[in-house]
């Protein structure tokens, strides 16, 4: 079996032991290049996905995209971010200065910190943490802060709008989230990535898509973008929290949103799509990172594709979807998925796969008739003829001879 | 000195300078901010002590749901925000006397503890405190009941928030 890391690293760590050094400060010493490494790779990534997003947009808006710096326009991203780098970099006046220049690497370190729990490969994972799942749910409470930090201390009432939209939409959405990143675990019987990605002989988006529906979209509301980008609308308030910020400033909430949407591709294929499962995987693990990758840009073109495609929705429809649609459904999946997990058995048998299959999709039926009714009730209400300013509504008394408004809206 | 104890006096010190700065900081959302601090030291405390779960729900539970939180209500109340007035009343001398002697309580208590010197057996690869914290929760020989007291409590606050925002026709 070809494995190239696993062989470097124990070639590394026996010539460092060969030089006399302990244990401990062997152990030390990988554990930081292995940081290091996964850390420069994520970022490299990054100003790919530059590329990536920039062609791929252009593609849905029926444009070429860059393509005269190299072939496809592939040197385009290193050109933005030199141009980012000799920008002026402003503070405004009246800033908090110390957490405005911390909010930027705040946002973007807490997106690489997801990077340490996910597993690249069968041999290969950055740290094996028993409680991976609940570490991803802490890290995006923290990512969270960043955006509140640089809303607050920007001193500009448009980026503490931003911040205010930002907490009512990322913890809200928080709550669909958690409930639903524990399906995952009562199937795999484990908070451990590695080990949700190891129980998955038959990807979970079979055995729970309504499960990985939901975190999509809960996902998407937590990167904050379209149509969950409220956070920064450019029409409603300019640019939210990160109106202020200039030059590489913005470049690292830029970059830090655009690896958040591979981050989240990332965790929906190991968390539904078998992670780095794959054929040819006896020949390398290698061939694992490959798969992750593959299925995780697929994830991030379709997050991509959502973004482009849909227009902003309102925030009172974002908050009423999240609470009286997502929330509900989710302690309902939860609850169904614990009760047949129980009546079906061992995982892993046909009779347990068909079942859970069987489970969602009578609870997608169900969802179904009953948005149906609803909609009906909402059509007829709004359907309903309203007088425009009538008096006793506006709770202000008029002269008599006004008081019958006849006017009507549809 | 091993490189843990080492980690464990920083983290200490920045626990404690954190919450100093906490009571201190003339700006509320820097107070905020710092407590952010303390707590992250308190959650490396746990991850020292190989308590990982505990570690993690205390960032979701105390910085993502809390100090956001403080932070919001102190951002809605932007006026307020910058505290110019004199940061102690009348009373500090008493605050001191009762800080010092509850100190000095825990303290004489602490000392008449017989564990400090007992050395712990690191946990066993095959060990899974996670697990173990888990059916203990539930099973009815450990901790079913406080359990599931707390779980009532909890519901019930939940219900008394609605009943408070809901809106009468």
């Amino acid at each position: 079996m070809f494995d190239p890391i696993n062989s470097i690293a124990n070639w590394l760590s026996a010539l460092l032991a060969s030089w006399g050094l302990s244990t401990g400060l062997v152990i030390f010493i990988m554990s930081l290049i292995s940081i290091v490494v996964i850390a420069v790779f994520v970022l490299l990534l990054d100003i790919f996905l530059v590329w990536v997003e920039r062609k791929v947009v252009a593609r849905f808006q029926d444009r070429l995209g860059p393509n005269r710096l190299g072939p496809f326009g592939l040197i385009q991203p290193i050109a933005d971010v030199i141009k980012l780098l000799i920008k002026e970099d402003i503070t405004p006046d009246g800033a908090d200065r110390v957490v405005y220049n911390l909010a930027p690497v705040i946002a973007l370190a807490t997106v690489l910190l997801l990077w340490a729990v996910i597993p690249f490969a069968p041999t290969f994972l950055g740290a094996g943490l028993n409680v991976g799942v609940l570490y991803i749910v802490a890290i995006g409470a923290i990512s969270t802060l960043g955006i509140i930090m640089a809303g607050w201390a920007s001193n500009n009432k448009f980026a503490l709008l931003g911040a205010f939209r930002t907490v009512a939409q990322v913890v809200s959405y928080e709550v669909p989230m958690v409930i639903i990143l524990l399906i995952p675990v009562i199937l795999a019987r484990s908070m451990d990535l590695q080990q949700i990605v190891q129980a998955q002989n038959v990807w979970f988006v079979v055995l729970a898509p309504v499960a990985a529906m939901i975190f999509l979209i809960t996902s998407i509301a937590e990167i904050g973008r379209a149509p969950f980008d409220l956070i920064e609308a450019e029409s409603e308030i300019v640019a939210g929290f990160h109106i202020e910020y200039t030059g590489m400033k913005f470049g690292l909430f830029y970059a830090g949103e655009l690896l958040h949407a591979l981050t989240v591709g990332a965790l929906v294929a190991t968390l539904f799509l078998g992670g780095w499962r794959g054929p040819l995987l006896w020949i390398s693990p290698l061939f694992g990172v490959l798969w992750l990758f593959m299925k995780a840009f697929f994830l991030y073109w379709v997050i991509m594709w959502i973004k482009y495609s849909l227009p902003r929705i309102r925030i009172d429809h974002m908050l009423s979807f999240n609470w009286k649609f997502l929330t509900p459904l989710a302690l309902t999946l939860l609850i169904v998925s614990a009760i047949m997990d129980k009546i079906l058995g061992r995982p892993g048998t046909a009779i347990y796969t068909i079942g859970m299959l069987v489970t969602n999709l009578i609870v997608i039926c169900i969802t179904l008739i009953i948005l149906n009714k609803y909609a009906h009730i909402e059509r007829q209400r709004v359907g309903e003829t309203r007088p425009v300013a009538s008096p006793d509504q506006a709770g202000v008394s008029m002269p008599r001879q006004n008081s019958s408004p006849v006017s009507t809206i549809h | 000195m091993t490189p843990v104890q080492i980690l464990f006096i920083v983290v200490a010190a920045m626990t404690l300078g954190a919450a100093l700065m906490v009571v201190s900081s003339r700006n509320l959302v820097h107070s905020a901010l710092w407590l952010i601090v303390s707590l992250f030291g308190v959650a490396v405390f746990f991850a020292l002590l190989q308590a990982g779960f505990l570690a993690v729900v205390q960032v979701v539970i105390y910085i993502g749901a809390i100090a956001i939180l403080f932070i919001f209500v102190v951002m809605l109340t932007r006026k307020i925000a910058q505290d110019s007035g004199p940061r102690f009343n009348e009373n500090w001398v008493w605050a001191i006397v009762v800080a010092v002697v509850v100190f000095a309580a825990l303290v004489w208590i602490l000392m008449g503890w017989q564990g400090w010197s007992t050395q712990l057996a690191p946990l066993g690869p095959a060990a899974d405190p996670l697990r173990e914290l888990g059916i203990a929760l539930v099973s009815p020989n450990a901790y079913v009941l406080p359990f599931e007291l707390a779980s009532v409590l909890l519901l019930a606050a939940l219900i008394g928030a609605v009943m408070v925002a809901w809106e009468r026709k």
